[in-house]
């Protein structure tokens, strides 16, 4: 395998997944050279070759002027595989580049196998093997399947040629507003997921973080049907956070939660589903109703 | 105006799963299924769309068996003009390639200028479709929307990235929008409505007439994922459970 690895760059840094990539490729034994839209204050710590399109030039984000540019990098690197993560830039990117080398995609790749790439299906609760069957693939990572390489070395630079070009625009970045609440401080975290049921019960969701004297969390289902505020969502779009504890309650334990709370010391969940991904990462899993188990352990611990 | 909605029908994540006797999908038999999700938030913003515009037409695409009638049914009753059954028994079988091959040919010649998808399936989740769509059509796509507005001819979406950080994002029409969860709030379709729908439009195309692709991608196998997790798994009654649990979180943990 001969890899192109397109690293990631969001307001002025690079991001530090972007050694996932080298890690994947070091997992595989795999020749790689780098690809980045960034700038030369701002290089990954590897040897080897990068290909470096000047971000002043080429913007955070202009998808079709970036394929064009992935795509000279992967003809002068005669890569035969294009590696990003499973992000926001790559599951944006990745297509563009693929459907242009007339390669299959593989996506959100968790182990590579024998056999093939694997793959989670039906909210992880299936896996599945998959090869391409085209002389050349485009891959996403997961973010957080593979380990990170350590940062070391000093890239060889050779800097790509960018033309005007796009057909986006780009107006600027938001960030979303400070709340009320700084989660990743809380010692214990009690979240409430889909389980719940009805918004009313996330009072039992708060009143047991109370009893626990901790803060009360959220899943994104729960956050986008409105029934908990943003800042209170935990997972990848939401807050990453490592408490004590975490109690998740009636949370099945989707990929993008799952990497907002796993550094958690200790996670207890409760839920019906004895199955569900929650239980891969959870001290213990205690199958039961969250709507009866909540104020059950609340009365207790209060009373 | 016109526009197109793009949607598929996925089995109830919270459904127990069988693996098939040739190992490569899940039994299809004993389970529910219904619009995914991230496709009920297509639907409604091209209703709303729809309803911003007043003069727009809006057409409803799904690929797949039979079982799929129920979902464009649904999304008929929610506001779409019409609905376009690609019917595919084997649509499982199918990469994101072909599918979006299959979208883009039926696509092609119908001047849509606005194209709304869900950012991912539930089942199979490649995240794919919608930008491959797009690039066949050779029009420019905006990815995991969580707003969206319609100004003249210039589309405006935020973007959510990772972290709680969004970017604003411009295109012209025709444009393609792949929807994020949370970009609006899905109607419920109204008795009216639904009787209403049943004398809407519902066409059929077999697949063969759109699909000449080959797949690129090749399922090895499907299976339960290893159990990483060590956790211990309590189950009883409810009183005991929270002695035990008080237990083991003091314990384990200092916070009790």
């Amino acid at each position: 395998m001969k890899a192109l690895l397109v690293g990631e760059y969001r307001e002025g840094k690079l991001l530090e997944s972007s050694y996932e990539l080298i890690g994947f490729a070091q997992t595989l034994g795999a020749e790689f050279e780098l690809f980045l839209v960034g700038s030369t204050d701002q290089l990954p710590q590897v040897d080897g070759k990068l290909h470096l399109a000047d971000v002043a030039a080429a913007g955070e984000f202009n998808p079709a002027l970036h394929k064009q540019l992935v795509l000279d990098a992967a003809q002068k690197a005669g890569a035969d595989t294009i590696v990003f993560l499973h992000s926001s830039y790559g599951w944006d990117l990745a297509p563009r580049v693929a459907l242009a080398l007339n390669a299959a995609q593989v996506s959100e790749v968790v182990e590579a196998a024998a056999d093939g790439y694997l793959l989670p299906a039906c909210n992880s609760k299936l896996r599945r093997t998959v090869k391409a069957t085209t002389d050349r693939s485009v891959v996403t990572l997961q973010v957080g399947a593979f380990m990170a390489a350590e940062p070391g070395g000093t890239p060889q630079v050779e800097e790509l040629s960018v033309a005007a070009g796009g057909n986006t625009e780009f107006g600027g970045y938001e960030q979303a507003e400070a709340g009320e609440v700084d989660l990743g401080k809380a010692e214990v975290i009690v979240s409430a997921g889909r389980g719940v049921g009805k918004p009313e019960n996330v009072a039992m969701i708060e009143a047991l973080a109370k009893a626990l004297g901790g803060e009360y969390g959220a899943s994104r289902p729960v956050v986008d049907a409105g029934w908990v505020p943003h800042d209170r969502q935990v997972g990848t779009t939401g807050q990453v956070v490592s408490p004590k504890l975490y109690v998740a309650c009636g949370i099945s334990g989707a990929i993008q939660h799952l990497a907002g709370m796993k550094k958690s010391e200790f996670v207890l969940a409760i839920n019906t589903d004895k199955d569900a991904p929650i239980a891969e990462i959870a001290d213990v899993l205690v199958v039961a109703d969250i709507k009866q188990f909540a104020p059950a352990l609340t009365a207790k611990l209060v009373g | 105006m016109n526009i197109l909605v793009c949607i598929k029908q996925v089995p109830d994540m919270e459904s127990r799963f069988k693996v098939d006797a040739a190992g490569t999908w899940f039994e299809e038999s004993d389970l529910a299924w219904r619009i995914n999700e991230y496709d009920e938030f297509a639907i409604e913003q091209a209703v709303q769309l729809k309803e911003q515009l007043g003069d727009a037409d809006l057409t409803v695409l799904s690929i797949g068996p039979a079982r799929l009638k129920e979902a464009l049914k649904k999304a008929l009753a929610m506001g779409c003009d019409r609905a376009v059954h690609v019917v595919d028994a084997a649509a499982h079988e199918k990469d994101p390639f072909q599918i979006a091959s299959s979208i883009a040919a039926f696509a092609k010649d119908k001047s849509f200028d606005v194209i709304f998808t869900g950012m991912q399936s539930q089942d199979r989740g490649s995240g794919q479709v919608a930008v491959l769509v797009g690039e066949l059509l050779s029009i420019p796509s905006l990815t995991t929307a969580v707003e969206f507005a319609l100004e003249g001819d210039t589309i405006s979406v935020r973007r959510e990235l990772e972290g709680g950080l969004k970017a604003v994002v411009k295109a012209k029409v025709p444009a393609l929008v792949s929807c994020q969860l949370g970009l609006n709030t899905p109607r419920y379709p109204t008795l009216p409505n639904i009787m209403k729908a049943k004398r809407k439009e519902l066409l059929e195309v077999p697949v063969a007439d759109l699909l000449t692709e080959e797949a690129r991608l090749e399922t090895v196998s499907l299976a339960y994922p290893e159990k990483k997790g060590s956790a211990l798994v309590l189950e009883g009654e409810v009183g005991d459970l929270v002695e035990k649990v008080i237990g083991i979180l003091k314990e384990k943990t200092a916070v009790l």
